[in-house]
């Protein structure tokens, strides 16, 4: 299970798309620190100067619409987000975060209710965001079944190697 | 219980009940690659352990975005792509002979009617044209289905879209889909698949077609999909590359949601900066000049989307303060537009023909935006920065629209160069 993640909040609004989380000029290498350095640069050009390793992003609908490039969340990761928190995701983004690991929590009503710089937390075997700075809390879903197992199992790469040892 | 053609399809390859909202795991028909996302699959591939792809047959690698190598570090990458390629003895096409991925696929026949295609590509969707569940997906995704021939899909909920009433010869594909995002917005279809139909669609060409499902996406959709007809199995049948068996979905399907859309009533339309769901009529953007055009990409580089086009610009000229950049999506369309002295109708009026590439769609190269600079253009994302400089903008809009501006130096509808009458041409158009 993961670990409690604290972090203080970036605030986003709706459709914040894979072209502005990670512009195709620099999709010439997925290291996660090269990409680091230009994440969200089309939206906040001091983004990645100022954001610091730990924080988190809070964003509204549809968080990571567009393209299928995989880089978005390595970017994120890069740049040091811990997680993020949206009222929803694009379906593309949402496997690719599990698939690479970065954290993403689908909770509308804490979305909505976050401001930048709250310190926010996430208890994740409670389900539980509490935001520290205003006392509020929302708890979230937990993911399906079959997503909550390839999570636990540390992501898709550790799960497909299972399955082919399992094939022999 | 009755299915859609979604849950049908995904029904016809996995063990499970396949009900909507259900995780499936499901046999895959064909994963395929670009230069951009085949590398991080490959690193993700040998982490996995694995040796062989499932079926070299049935997977593939496609060098379009930045090929021509744009540098080093795309020539670096586009190697990795190729040599993974040849170790696997995977499908794969050296520039030249490759076209844009949702383009060039079809045309082999490789996405065929009732099959499960996978890409790590977002516009892979544009495969569900000929009735496939076609769905983009990222690299480490994508390496899962070359490596175990399967993934696993949450079985969509289905919006219809029908289209009714008979379509003007200056409407074309992209006009139907930018009237869906219109109504619907970029996340309309989050997590769902469009479904598209009605009365219209039987004259629809499938160039046409190809240009309203490759923006599926755009609605947040994992797929958009046509019902396979006599137009999509006659082109599937005659390029087939293996066996297929097509899919229908019931009658009595529920559908989430049904959108009618009245195809006689529209405009030419465009998507203002900086979302494809900011739609208005062409001839209503002001006066406001434009510095490129550019007419290609996996949307509209299609032989009719050049028909269209070169309806416009033989025997006029690009304005003197416009580029205007066509680049057909394949050889075979590079070839037919040659034949057609399509090719020649365009550097006459002015216009630089490049080499099929996804090149300026994404800001790759071949037409990259200054800062400051508008871009009329046929492809399917309009965000802010996509082309270029954070602060240039993107129009997108069909190529008649696309052809008409490049002439005027601004937003022009295409009936402001040609009467009615004069876009009959079309109507015994060029097509797939």
């Amino acid at each position: 299970m993961r670990e409690n993640i604290r972090g203080k909040a970036w605030v986003f609004a709706n459709d914040v798309d894979t072209d502005v989380i990670i512009p195709a000029r620099y999709l010439v290498t997925d290291n996660p620190e090269e990409l680091g350095a230009h994440c969200m640069e089309g939206i906040d050009p001091d983004f990645s100067s100022t954001f610091t390793r730990g924080d988190i992003i809070v964003a509204g609908e549809n968080f990571g619409c567009g393209s299928s490039r995989e880089h978005a969340p390595v970017a994120l990761m890069g740049a040091g987000c811990a997680c993020v928190i949206a009222a929803s995701f694009a379906r593309i983004f949402y496997r690719n975060s599990i698939n690479v690991g970065l954290p993403i929590f689908e909770a509308p009503d804490a979305a909505r209710s976050i401001s930048r710089g709250d310190e926010i937390e996430i208890r994740s075997s409670e389900g539980r965001i509490i935001n520290t700075t205003t006392g509020e809390s929302w708890n979230f879903p937990p993911f399906p079944d079959f997503l909550q197992d390839l999570i636990e199992s540390g992501g898709l790469i550790p799960w497909v190697r299972s399955e082919l040892e399992g094939r022999g | 219980m009755p299915r859609t053609l979604a849950s049908a399809i995904i029904a016809s390859r996995t063990r499970q009940k396949a009900v909507e909202g259900e995780i499936c795991r499901v046999r895959v028909d064909f994963a395929f690659a670009n230069d951009i996302t085949a590398p991080p699959a490959v690193r993700s591939f040998r982490k996995m352990g694995a040796k062989k792809v499932f079926d070299p047959a049935r997977c593939a690698i496609l060098p379009d975005h930045f090929t021509p190598n744009k540098d080093i570090a795309s020539a670096e990458q586009a190697k990795t792509a190729r040599e993974f390629a040849l170790e696997q003895g995977m499908l794969y096409w050296e520039q030249g002979r490759v076209g844009i991925e949702h383009a060039f696929l079809p045309e082999k026949g490789l996405i065929l009617p009732g099959e499960v295609v996978t890409g790590a590509d977002s516009h892979t969707c544009t495969g569900g044209t000929l009735g496939a569940f076609a769905t983009g997906m990222g690299s480490t995704d994508l390496a899962a289905v070359w490596a175990l021939g399967e993934t696993w899909l949450r079985v969509p909920e289905t919006i219809r879209i029908v289209f009714e009433g008979r379509r003007p010869p200056w409407i074309s594909g992209k006009d139907l889909i930018l009237e869906v995002l219109r109504r619907i917005g970029v996340q309309g279809a989050r997590y769902r698949a469009l479904e598209f139909g009605g009365p219209a669609v039987k004259d629809l060409p499938l160039d046409d077609r190809f240009t309203v499902a490759n923006m599926a996406v755009e609605t947040g959709a994992k797929t958009g999909l046509f019902v396979p007809d006599e137009t999509s199995l006659a082109y599937a049948s005659a390029r087939a590359a293996r066996p297929f068996a097509p899919v229908y979905p019931d009658s009595g399907a529920g559908y989430v949601e049904t959108h009618e859309i009245d195809v006689g009533g529209l405009q030419p339309l465009v998507a203002l900066p900086h979302i494809p769901s900011n739609v208005r009529p062409a001839a209503e953007c002001g006066k406001d000049p434009i510095h490129q055009v550019f007419i290609g990409s996996c949307t509209n580089g299609r032989l009719r989307d050049l028909e269209q086009a070169a309806l416009l610009l033989k025997g006029r000229q690009v304005h003197p303060s416009v580029r205007c950049i066509v680049i057909p999506a394949s050889p075979e369309i590079f070839r037919a537009a040659l034949e057609r002295d399509f090719i020649t109708a365009f550097t006459d009026a002015g216009a630089v023909v490049c080499t099929p590439t996804c090149g300026p769609c994404l800001g790759g190269h071949m037409g990259v935006l200054a800062g400051g600079e508008r871009c009329v253009s046929t492809s399917n994302r309009n965000f802010k920065g996509r082309m270029g400089h954070p602060g240039s903008e993107v129009i997108l809009a069909g190529p008649l629209v696309a052809a008409a501006s490049a002439l005027k130096g601004r937003i022009t509808d295409p009936r402001e160069i040609l009467s009615e009458e004069e876009f009959q041409p079309l109507e015994v158009a060029s097509d797939a």
